[in-house]
């Protein structure tokens, strides 16, 4: 597989590796059967997030996109998290093969699933 | 990322050109280049070569050189052979029976032929993946034509009941093919005693070059011509011969079946201690594969790993300097868990997390506790990140 060096270096070294347990969302989506599932939790704080964290079971590139996601909604509000699109999760990557795209639409909707369980849960 | 270790244990995909065939293919590039059918003297220095290697080759599997037909590989020896048979004996036939762990190559062949209106039947494997010759035997019919059985596995390195397949295919007139691409110099064969009618093998599978193969068709068997154009090969693979690699495939097949013996008491050594030592310090995995050694191929050893994916294993050990496969080589690219692994009945989130170890004659007893080392780290660093694992 061709990744390049930040693909690498993200999945080499993970940032945010593991789950919060006092977290305000959590979201996991994927399958096993499919071979990725990502979770992520979020700890937010006055809608703003303070804290991501992640779990993956996938691929070098799920690995990768899920520490790059993590790392770019620390310090976002809600609404500017909701907006993170995958497309700008590969940009920051500076790019993944093509038949890995659909890893960093799992790092989207995990934290998009996250915030949804944070707005049900303080009824927004 | 640095790399100071080079571990190569992916030999199952492909092996380096050992130097002594390399020396034997240089004079056939830029002194003896003639083309083996021109008919003067250049020519015939190279037809001499070619039928030297033709004779080598031969013999390691106990046929006649007549009976020896060069291919660009394995893969075009097993298109060849099944679609060869199929259609020289459609009017008699048309039912064709192979395994569910074929190689792509035998596989893919065979679904083409069924959208082609054959009827295919493909025998389930044990849970060690080695067909079960009683199912074979039930599904024989009448209009039966070939029956296609792998002679050893490329991803569990099982190894099939070939010669009884060899004599029960004999004992209902049925053409015999077997895909020997991973047993050639690995698992005696010999064609005549294990009643094989049309045999696959490649080249670069024992330390020979790529790109060439050989189908061994068993004198007066009928086949269709694959290639159309000149009459090489007896009329029936048309293309300029390749000498070099030939003669390259030759000096291979001749070492590979001298060294028999010596390279898998070496290559099964390291493969048996690296097997314990896996077992030994990794929790929540799965052996594929035969447990006994007398069933599997020296060099194999595929293991699936739970609550993490293959891939994420297979970069993680890249980085560390080691060279190994997840599935299978050609899936590398797919997203799909692996047929044959799922074939023994791993379950399906289980088979995205295998790896397939494959062990050759220069490896070491070094490189395999390096390797073990890196792989308990491997696998507790991913076993870390995954949400499955909760220990």
């Amino acid at each position: 597989m061709m990744y390049n060096d930040k693909v690498k270096e993200a999945f080499a070294n993970p940032k945010n590796v593991g789950f919060i347990e006092d977290a305000d969302g959590v979201g996991k989506v994927g399958n096993a059967a499919c071979g990725d599932i990502m979770e992520i939790s979020l700890k937010i704080k006055d809608d703003k997030i303070v804290d991501a964290k992640f779990r993956t079971f996938g691929c070098a590139a799920a690995i990768a996109t899920s520490s790059t996601a993590t790392e770019m909604v620390k310090g976002m509000t809600i609404d500017e998290a909701l907006n993170l699109t995958n497309a700008k999760v590969v940009e920051e990557l500076e790019g993944l093969p093509p038949q890995k795209i659909h890893c960093s639409v799992l790092a989207e909707e995990a934290i998009k699933e996250a915030i949804e369980d944070y707005k049900k849960k303080n009824g927004k | 990322m640095s790399q100071d270790r080079c571990i190569y244990l992916d030999n199952s995909a492909t092996t380096y050109t050992d130097p002594r065939v390399i020396e034997e293919m240089l004079p056939y590039f830029g002194q003896v280049y003639g083309n083996a059918s021109s008919q003067h003297f250049m020519g015939r220095q190279a037809l001499k070569a070619v039928d030297e290697a033709r004779a080598k080759i031969a013999k390691a599997i106990g046929a006649k050189p007549s009976e020896i037909y060069f291919t660009s590989g394995g893969t075009e020896s097993d298109n060849w052979a099944i679609k060869g048979i199929a259609h020289a004996k459609a009017d008699k036939g048309k039912h064709i029976i192979t395994s569910c762990i074929e190689h792509p190559a035998v596989m893919k062949t065979c679904e083409s032929l069924q959208k082609q209106g054959f009827e295919i039947t493909y025998l389930p494997v044990n849970n060690e993946g080695i067909i079960n010759l009683d199912d074979l035997q039930n599904a024989i019919k009448e209009d039966t034509i070939l029956i296609t059985i792998m002679t050893a596995n490329n991803e569990m390195g099982a190894i099939q009941p070939f010669k009884e397949v060899g004599a029960i295919a004999k004992s209902k007139g049925i053409v015999f093919h077997t895909d020997a691409v991973q047993a050639i110099g690995n698992v005696p064969i010999d064609v005549v005693k294990d009643n094989i009618d049309l045999l696959s093998m490649s080249g670069h599978k024992f330390y020979g070059p790529k790109g060439i193969g050989v189908l061994y068709k068993r004198n007066g068997l009928k086949i269709e011509r694959f290639m159309d154009g000149g009459e090489q090969e007896r009329n029936l693979r048309a293309s300029t011969i390749n000498t070099p690699a030939i003669v390259g495939m030759g000096k291979a097949i001749e070492i590979a079946v001298e060294d028999m013996a010596k390279n898998n008491a070496h290559i099964s050594e390291i493969r048996d201690y690296f097997v314990k030592e896996v077992i030994a310090n990794i929790d929540d995995i799965y052996y594929n594969g035969p447990k006994d050694n007398s069933k599997r191929l020296p060099s194999n050893a595929n293991f699936s790993f739970k609550y993490i994916e293959g891939e994420s294993i297979l970069m993680r050990l890249d980085m560390a300097g080691i060279a190994v496969s997840s599935g299978s080589a050609c899936s590398s690219g797919s997203l799909e868990p692996s047929y044959v692994l799922l074939s023994i009945g791993v379950p399906i989130e289980v088979a995205h997390g295998s790896i397939r170890f494959s062990f050759g004659k220069n490896n070491t007893l070094e490189e395999a506790k390096y390797t073990v080392e890196k792989l308990v780290q491997t696998v507790d660093v991913l076993r870390k990140m995954s949400p499955l694992y909760n220990k």
